[in-house]
């Protein structure tokens, strides 16, 4: 091999400790807050934010996978709140069993993902106008239906919430409905051939269009996964949070593009991890509780996700512009 | 018929045949009733000029195109190539300049990219993927790490990967389009071994290249393309390297109006420019009236040295005179206000705004100049359009018409108009005439003429052979990024400047090292 | 043979499929004034005009800078953090006994740096503007609410609110549509009838091409987003004004309806062409759409849905009918398809060219 391939293939390397390396920081990070905050590092506290932050890694793992493909979904936050509210409000109104909710949950989530994959993929809009669209459209309806009711703990049957709050064997549920998501959808993306075809996709579309790759089944696929998995996020927010009403997980987008970009999901496409994606959503969460902890105010988050999304994207072309650097050396026309 | 010449002696089985193939687009006949053949286990050379038709048949073999007329038959049988997925499942592989991999995933899952052996359950078997890249590449006989990634790998590598990839679908035709164009001379060695291995596994390889050296080291046959037509099918044993360039270029010179004009001041001046990766200590002069050719094959580095000249791309190394006067253009802007013009290659892509009118395209360069006090006046625009478009008789409704409804003629000349409003000192040319028909080649060159005569210094790349030597007064000859020749008008024949491109040795004062 | 005679030279930058786009835009307004009129007797009111503008005002002050960047082929979605960022700002200098003129010279100054960074980091550095302007979006956020925290500051002046809240004297104008229009006329007047404004639709037409016929593509980029950023806090300004009230979550959710308003005034979202006179229509339908909306009785949080819709109708329908047109020209037996994206490097036959005989 040649010089430039081995030094290429030294940085590819490097691009693919990405997980580790946030493993590390998180580590880092952990260890620092509990230096100034003690309280951080117990069980308690611990729990708390892998659990919160288990919400936003099942969303970020349908975001992912949607950044794979090259494109964006900036709607999955209405997709929860809608999901939330409607889930809360059939479990109010006794109108479904909670098995029964929490199936339709997913499935609404599953429709309005399918919306934003016909646009995008077999309409051909922009994704990034298409889901803007959705956005709104999906906000506005779950205000429609949520008028200015909330949905009280109360009202939701009893012990729906306590998937929020137990744990098996010392680990929390929802850690491990995330754990066990990500297992699977690693097994997908690795070994099937749709899983492969969605990095190929990403990767170099147009050649993925020469080899006959079905490129919009694909897009499709990954925008109405991208909704079932919000859709399921809808479910844990209500089990998490117990009094919804319409304004449910407003804002939330940014923390679930950002735990993905972060996580390692390269924002042009083609490459990145579930696994990583969560492992950012965990990373965000860690920050999140830490503020307080530290003195620092909960309004720097906001901050915080948009720094973290600009240096993720700054370093990925980076990384991208060298790479193709040391490739093209003689590239002749 | 032309087509059918003697195969290397023995009872080889045909691999493939094309028979009387011929393709045309919109005005011009690509193709005109060629023929080639393949035996299994050779390697077959294609070779002809910028336009022979080689990258039509190529292809036509590929199923991109499909042929007007004409057969294709594969070990005996007729087929129908009518796309690129049909072409791979037929068994044809084609190896392009450009790789078209996928940079996140690794080698070996590019190679096995939509066949990977299965595994349980349908999944895929990544073990077994990898070893069969690994064995793969071992019977290349070459060391690959099958699990990184691609992104990174050189072009050379990148080649190797889609040969690998083409074997891995067991082709029976492979084609090789111009695969050395990007690779050191230790690559091409490298390359070249596992092309002959594949030989010895009886494969049929099509190797489409300009490099004459090459074709007599690596292949047994070579067929010569021009024009579109098929000229000449014999063993390289059978041939000399003149007798190559003979038939690539042997046609009448059309007579192209030039005008002699006197060659006055230096205009330019370039001095060991140099830029990582394009090209090396180039230089050279350009006078006023004065025409300078720049001959070359694709890859030689002509473009990359007008682009660090016109300031879109950075230098190295080197200096750039004008007038005299040292210069570094950051920006085309800035080359344009010091009176340096460029017109590119792709007037598709770079030279037109194919959206605007002909007054806008023709004005756009000079638009701050024209309303220094910002507001654009119609009125004005139209005048100054006509007036720049006047000279070269575009065939056009009006200045208001959109340049896309032009033909490609006419919208060349509206490009030159455009750079020629800027009112340059010294005009880069690249490839002015290319896809445009006769009757405009004719009156490119003469506007072009008429341009040195008016005290311009032109710099004309081109890659087509007459053309250059009936214009230039100077031929500067560049071969993977450097000049091998300064061949003036008087000596100048098509011979001289082919050896000279293709890199062969040169005795220095434009004559050639070997004359058999 | 010579050139022959002149034709009219088109009103550069407005194409064909443009003017059809604002006769529908205008038959579209006509309707929605007359369900407006059906629902209420005091639509057509001079009163009820100003209430029906004033509220879209700062969106529709943003659309115009919007309008210019969607046109050189970017975006900013990053407009409403700006202008929040700068009310959050207002707010905070007031608190700390800064004379406000001063202060909003300070706002509108931080705006521009803001949108410097947008510009740099698309123009210079080759970001993708979708992905900067939405960590941007999140970044002026959250420096907002780091200025401000969740507190709101409503002690300023008459004379400063007045210009939010009033209107010009003797007439039911209110003041922010005075700025917005005259800021629509001098947009209008650089976009249309300066080679500036040639610049920006050369760049969003073939970036390339302009890069080679000299204009500076970088700096273009960069101004227009300085020219958002500024802008941005100009509307944050302004709303600050008119809701006499400086808080840190202002204009959230604006950024929608100002791409909607771009996206329905005939803006390409792939570049290269629209209008800022379609833009104004645009402003004005969605006005009157709203307000029709109000009268309805459907509150501000589900209009978001009609809204929505709009935004994404207003991409579908133009994308459809030209895939529709080139198939049915191609089933007629034009030009043959385009072959699967052959690389460039391949191109060494001649183009497909119709020559003429």
């Amino acid at each position: 091999m040649t010089a430039a391939t081995r030094s290429g293939q030294r940085l590819g390397a490097i691009a693919r400790q990405r997980e580790l390396g946030l493993l590390v920081i998180l580590v880092v990070l952990g260890a620092a807050v509990t230096l100034r905050a003690p309280q951080f590092l117990t069980i308690a506290n611990l729990s708390q934010v892998s659990v919160l932050a288990s919400v936003t890694a099942v969303a970020a793992l349908g975001e992912a996978l949607v950044i794979l493909t090259r494109n964006v979904d900036l709607s999955v936050e209405a997709t929860i709140g809608i999901v939330a509210y409607v889930v809360a409000v059939t479990l109010e109104s006794h109108t479904f069993s909670a098995p029964v909710a929490i199936l339709f949950g997913i499935g609404l989530g599953l429709l309005l993902g399918i919306v934003n994959g016909v646009l995008v993929a077999f309409l051909r809009v922009p994704s990034i106008v298409a889901t803007l669209g959705t956005l709104s459209v999906f906000r506005g309806i779950d205000y429609f239906i949520a008028g200015s009711h909330q949905v009280p703990l109360a009202g939701l049957p009893e012990g729906f919430t306590d998937p929020a709050r137990s744990d098996v064997f010392g680990v929390p549920v929802f850690v491990l409905v995330t754990v066990i998501l990500v297992a699977i959808g690693t097994v997908i993306l690795r070994s099937t051939r749709f899983g492969r075809q969605v990095y190929a996709v990403g990767s170099n579309p147009e050649a993925a269009a020469i080899l006959g790759i079905p490129s919009r089944r694909v897009v499709f696929t990954a925008f109405a996964a991208c909704g079932a998995l919000a859709g399921l996020a809808g479910v844990m927010w209500v089990m998490e949070f117990g009094t919804i009403n319409g304004t449910a997980a407003t804002g939330a987008v940014l923390a679930i593009v950002a735990a993905a970009v972060v996580g390692g999901v390269n924002i042009f496409g083609g490459s990145g991890t579930l696994a990583g994606a969560a492992l950012g959503a965990l990373f965000l969460g860690f920050v999140a509780n830490a503020l307080p902890l530290i003195g620092l105010s909960q309004f720097y988050l906001q901050a915080i996700y948009g720094a973290v999304i600009l240096a993720a994207v700054a370093a990925d072309a980076l990384i991208l512009r060298r790479l193709q650097r040391s490739r093209t050396r003689r590239s002749g026309r | 018929m032309t087509g059918a010449s003697p195969g290397p002696v023995g009872a080889a089985p045909l691999r493939a045949e094309l028979r009387g193939i011929s393709k045309r687009f919109g005005a011009t006949q690509a193709l005109s009733d060629v023929s080639l053949d393949l035996v299994a286990g050779e390697i077959h050379a294609l070779v002809g000029e910028n336009g022979a038709g080689k990258s039509t048949l190529v292809k036509i073999l590929a199923g991109v195109h499909q042929p007007d007329s004409g057969t294709i038959l594969l070990d005996g049988a007729p087929v129908q190539v009518g796309g690129p997925a049909e072409a791979r499942a037929l068994g044809i592989a084609v190896v392009h300049q450009e790789p078209r991999l996928f940079p996140d995933l690794t080698v070996a899952e590019n190679v096995f990219i939509g066949h990977a052996p299965a595994g349980r359950l349908g999944s895929i078997d990544w073990g077994a993927t990898r070893r069969a890249a690994e064995a793969l590449f071992a019977e290349l006989d070459v060391q690959f790490d099958v699990n990184a990634p691609v992104r990174g790998l050189s072009m050379a590598d990148q080649q190797l990967i889609e040969i690998a990839k083409s074997l891995s679908v067991e082709a029976r035709v492979l084609i090789l389009d111009e695969p050395t164009a990007s690779l050191s001379a230790h690559e091409v060695e490298r390359l070249f071994a596992i092309v002959r291995r594949l030989r010895q596994r009886g494969a049929s390889i099509l190797f489409v290249s300009h490099r004459l050296d090459e074709v007599f080291a690596l292949c047994d046959r070579a067929t010569v393309f021009r024009d579109g037509r098929h000229v000449v099918t014999l063993p390289t044993s059978q041939l000399t390297t003149a007798d190559l360039v003979r038939h690539m270029v042997g046609r009448a010179v059309s007579l192209f109006p030039k005008v002699e004009t006197p060659i006055g001041d230096v205009l330019l001046e370039v001095d060991g420019l140099s830029r990582v990766g394009a090209f090396r200590d180039v230089s050279f002069t350009v006078r006023s009236g004065e025409i300078v050719g720049f001959a070359g094959l694709v890859g030689a580095g002509r473009t990359e040295v007008a682009r660090v000249l016109f300031g879109i791309d950075r230098r190295d190394a080197g200096e750039i005179r004008l007038g005299g006067a040292p210069v570094a253009f950051t920006s085309p802007s800035a080359a344009l206000t010091a009176g340096v013009a460029y017109v590119p290659e792709d007037r598709h892509q770079d030279g037109l705004v194919l959206d605007f009118t002909i007054a806008q395209n023709v004005t756009l360069p000079i638009l701050p100049r024209l309303f220094p006090r910002l507001l654009v006046r119609a009125a004005t625009e139209r005048a100054v359009a006509i007036d720049e478009t006047r000279a070269f008789q575009v065939r056009m409704t009006g200045v208001g018409q959109l340049v896309g409804a032009l033909s490609g003629g006419n919208q060349q000349k509206v490009v030159l108009a455009k750079w020629l409003a800027s009112r340059p000192r010294v005009l880069i040319l690249d490839e002015p005439t290319r896809g445009i028909d006769i009757g405009a080649k004719v009156e490119v060159h003469r506007i072009v003429s008429e341009l040195a005569a008016s005290g311009l210094g032109i710099v004309l790349i081109s890659s087509d052979l007459p053309e250059v030597l009936a214009m230039s007064d100077r031929i500067v000859v560049m071969h993977e990024g450097r000049i091998t020749a300064e061949i003036p008008r008087a000596r100048a024949t098509e011979e001289r400047v082919m050896y000279a491109a293709t890199g062969s040795a040169d005795g220095g004062d434009g004559t050639m090292a070997a004359d058999r | 043979m010579t050139a022959v005679t002149t034709s009219a030279t088109p009103r550069f930058g407005w194409t064909r499929s443009l003017a059809r786009w604002e006769t529908l835009l205008v038959v579209a307004l006509l309707g929605l004034i007359v369900l407006g009129n059906a629902l209420s007797p005091f639509f057509l009111t001079a009163g009820n005009f100003a209430n029906l503008i004033a509220a879209l005002m700062e969106v529709a002050i943003m659309a115009l800078p919007m309008t210019l960047i969607v046109i050189a082929g970017e975006i900013d979605l990053s407009v409403e953090s700006a202008a929040g960022l700068a009310s959050a700002l207002l707010g905070f200098l007031w608190m700390s006994h800064v004379p406000l003129p001063i202060a909003i010279l300070i706002v509108l100054a931080v705006g521009a740096l803001g949108g410097l960074l947008n510009g740099l980091l698309i123009a210079r550095g080759g970001l993708p503007s979708l992905v900067v302007t939405l960590g941007t979006l999140a970044l002026f956020r959250g420096l907002a609410l780091i200025v401000l925290g969740p507190i709101g500051v409503s002690d300023f002046p008459e004379a400063f609110t007045a210009v939010g809240f009033g209107h010009v004297p003797g007439t039911v104008i209110p003041w922010p549509f005075v700025i917005f229009l005259v800021l629509a006329v001098v947009l209008a007047v650089v976009l249309h009838r300066t080679w500036i404004g040639r610049h920006i639709y050369a760049i969003g037409k073939n970036s390339g091409a302009a890069r080679y016929s000299g204009v500076r593509v970088a700096r273009v980029k960069v101004g227009l987003f300085m020219l958002s950023g500024l802008i941005a806090a100009l509307a944050g300004i302004i709303l600050t004004s008119r809701l006499s009230s400086a808080r840190a979550d202002a204009a959230q959710g604006m950024t929608l309806t100002v791409v909607t308003v771009v996206l329905l005034g005939g803006v390409n979202i792939f570049g290269g062409s629209g209008s800022i006179p379609g833009v104004v229509l645009a402003v004005i339908a969605v006005a009157v759409m709203q307000n029709a909306l109000r009268l309805a009785s459907v509150t501000v949080e589900v209009q978001s849905i009609a809204l929505g819709l709009l935004l994404i109708l207003s991409v579908v329908i133009p994308t459809s009918a030209h895939r529709a047109k080139s198939a049915i020209e191609r089933v007629r037996g034009g030009r043959p398809p385009p072959p699967d994206s052959v690389p460039r490097g391949e191109q060494r036959i001649p183009s497909v060219e119709e020559e003429p005989s």
